[in-house]
């Protein structure tokens, strides 16, 4: 009876399964560091490929025009980590900004105007809270809704144009900077900062990790679920509204127009970030990087001067590989 | 001893009349029973029985769509899994409610977290979460698994003993077991059975679900059966047997 026992234990294929291991291995450390590594392969692809990519005066752009997309990725991580998604987060960003239009021109100051276009990015959040936590509506198709709602409100208050605004605030924000970190860039990271503070170190964050997790076994613990789905779209839309500050401050208008460019990339930046859609485990600096990556990535393109065409292109290759590469991570 | 005057004051908790449905599902149909101070209450019944849902309803996750439950011959009615748990009723429910992506000393104190820092500063203590359940742990697994690990990774045991350790640790009043033994080895059962046993030495009231009659036999003084909705016979355990109690669960003896 050992006899056989003891030639099967033998009998294990050495070629074949150790090299396989190997590769696992490095295949799923591939997929928890995906933002990190691509951020850095794609620095030194472009830094080699353009000698202007890592001029300070392009890093500062870079950082600049990464900020958006940062608040906004930090906002979508904290729905996906409840197994939720917010398709409304650029619409309602766009929406902040026309609430902060309306208002500058109503001739309030700059921070009434800011706190209007927080608050009215806010509804959006509210609405989607509503109808995902009470309503139990599918968020995709809550937010799909809303996008399409907050889309329309914009277009409908500012009969389709553009408010253009010059502000001295608006200016200092765009312009001023802490050597060659620029407000926004800044205030996306405080975004971070506190972000991944909430996530990891609070009571809240802890259920919201556990309501993406399993519901039930949190509900069955004390969490009040509905609360804290409530409360991550009301987050999003607030950090939409406070996106769109710099998004006017960018542009030197308040736009109604339609931007879906930014909802994909926060969802892509959060893919690349390692956060699974399924929902249940939370990152930040994940998202942020992946943010960083989006943007480094469509700025090196225009510098080598790849036609705008093919930028979409690029994001979603990276994407999808980013998303192949999720498969490979540790349980 | 069993004049209904005594009886009454040794109630610690008596769930009168409980009904509940699902859609057109009759899980419960007016299920009462009652638990004694100080004793291990079994709960017994085929599947589908019932049992899980009477749990459920004890433990605040389902309310009853009529029926009271009386605690300390008070009635209460649960709203959320936190008031019973504030009423001094922990539960290991049967599908052991843990957050898979979470770790363990995370599952340990979801819904009732350790903090600290003043006013809206409150941040988690994670230092002392992670040693508290690492103590309560360690009284009650034989292979503990390391408190910072995510459930995901445990064994289906494991899994177990973090769920009774949880339940046990909190110096309540009321224990409630739905199939705690399910999953484990030989080791542990007896761990979980010395821990039952404990909880009664501290004059904790416990009930326990099991589908193991001898284990039913051994540990409890009471013993409720049910079926189909209704608790339909009691027995003090030491005056029945696994024969008749598989006739009071099959339906083959009335009560
Ligand atoms: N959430 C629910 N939705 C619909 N039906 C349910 C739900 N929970 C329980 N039921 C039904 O109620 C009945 C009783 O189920 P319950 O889980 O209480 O049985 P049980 O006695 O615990 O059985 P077991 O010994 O298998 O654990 C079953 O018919 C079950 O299908
Ligand atoms: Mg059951």
């Amino acid at each position: 009876m050992n006899l056989p026992l003891q030639t099967t234990n033998i009998a294990v294929p050495e070629k074949g399964i150790r090299p396989l291991l190997r590769e696992a291995k490095s295949l799923s450390f591939w997929a928890e560091n995906a933002a990190p590594i691509g951020l850095i392969a794609l620095v030194i692809v472009f830094a080699i490929l353009s000698p202007t990519f890592l001029s300070i005066g392009n890093i500062r752009a870079m950082l600049v025009a990464a900020a958006i997309l940062v608040i906004l990725a930090v906002a979508q991580s904290f729905v996906i980590t409840t197994g939720g998604i917010d398709l409304s987060i650029s619409a309602t960003m766009t929406l902040g900004a026309v609430g902060f239009g309306i208002a500058w021109q109503a001739g309030f100051g700059f921070w009434i105007s800011a706190i209007i276009a927080i608050l009215s990015a806010g509804v959006i959040g509210l609405i989607n809270g509503l109808l995902i936590a009470k309503g139990k509506v599918t968020d995709f198709i809550a937010t799909l809704g809303t996008l399409s709602v907050a889309t329309g409100l914009a277009l409908i208050v500012t009969s389709g144009k553009p408010v253009s605004i010059t502000s001295p605030d608006l200016l200092r924000l765009t312009t001023g900077s802490v050597w060659i970190v620029g407000y926004p860039f800044i205030i996306a990271l405080l975004v971070g900062v506190v972000g991944w503070f909430v996530m990891f170190r609070t009571r809240f964050g802890l259920h919201v990790q556990a309501v993406g997790g399993s519901e039930e076994a949190a509900v069955a613990n004390g969490v009040n679920a509905s609360r804290v789905r409530m409360a991550v779209y009301l987050i999003a839309a607030l950090l939409a509204g406070l996106a769109s500050l710099l998004l006017v401050a960018r542009i030197g208008a308040a736009e109604p127009a339609i931007n879906t460019s930014y909802l994909l990339n926060s969802i892509a930046a959060v893919v690349l970030g390692g956060v699974s859609l399924t929902g249940g485990r939370a990152k930040i600096v994940g998202p942020i990087l992946g943010a960083l990556l989006l943007t480094a990535l469509t700025n090196g393109l225009t510098l080598l001067g790849v036609s705008q065409f093919y930028q979409p292109l690029a994001v979603g290759l990276v994407v999808v590989l980013a998303a192949l590469l999720t498969r490979f991570q540790k349980k | 001893m069993n004049t209904t005057a005594s009886v009454d004051t040794d109630v610690i908790l008596s769930a009168q009349n409980i009904t509940k449905s699902f859609g057109g599902v009759h899980a419960l149909r007016g299920a009462s029973i009652t638990m004694r101070r100080g004793e291990v209450t079994a709960l017994i019944g085929d599947n589908g029985a019932g049992k899980s849902t009477l749990v459920r309803c004890l433990s605040g996750i389902h309310r009853p769509d009529s029926g009271t439950i009386t605690l300390d011959g008070k009635v209460v009615e649960f709203g959320t899994p936190l008031a019973a748990r504030e009423h001094g009723i922990e539960t290991v429910q049967q599908n052991l409610a843990l957050v898979e992506e979470l770790t363990v000393w995370q599952n340990f104190f979801i819904g009732r977290e350790k903090t600290k820092g003043f006013g809206p500063f409150q941040m988690l203590d994670r230092k002392a979460m992670r040693s508290t359940a690492e103590s309560l742990l360690s009284d009650l697994a034989v292979n503990v698994p390391p408190v910072t690990s995510r459930v995901r990774r445990l064994s289906g045991g494991q899994r177990q003993a973090v769920a009774i350790a949880r339940a046990a640790g909190w110096g309540s009043s009321i224990v409630i077991m739905d199939e705690p033994t399910a999953a484990l080895g030989v080791q542990e059962t007896a761990r979980v059975e010395s821990i039952i046993r404990k909880l009664q030495d501290q004059g904790v009231a416990v009930l326990l679900i099991s589908h193991n009659f001898d284990q039913v036999l051994r540990l409890s003084d009471h013993v409720w059966v049910m079926r189909g909705g209704l608790a339909v016979a009691e027995r003090r355990s030491s005056e029945t047997s696994g024969d008749e109690l598989v006739a009071l669960i099959t339906g083959a003896k009335a009560a």
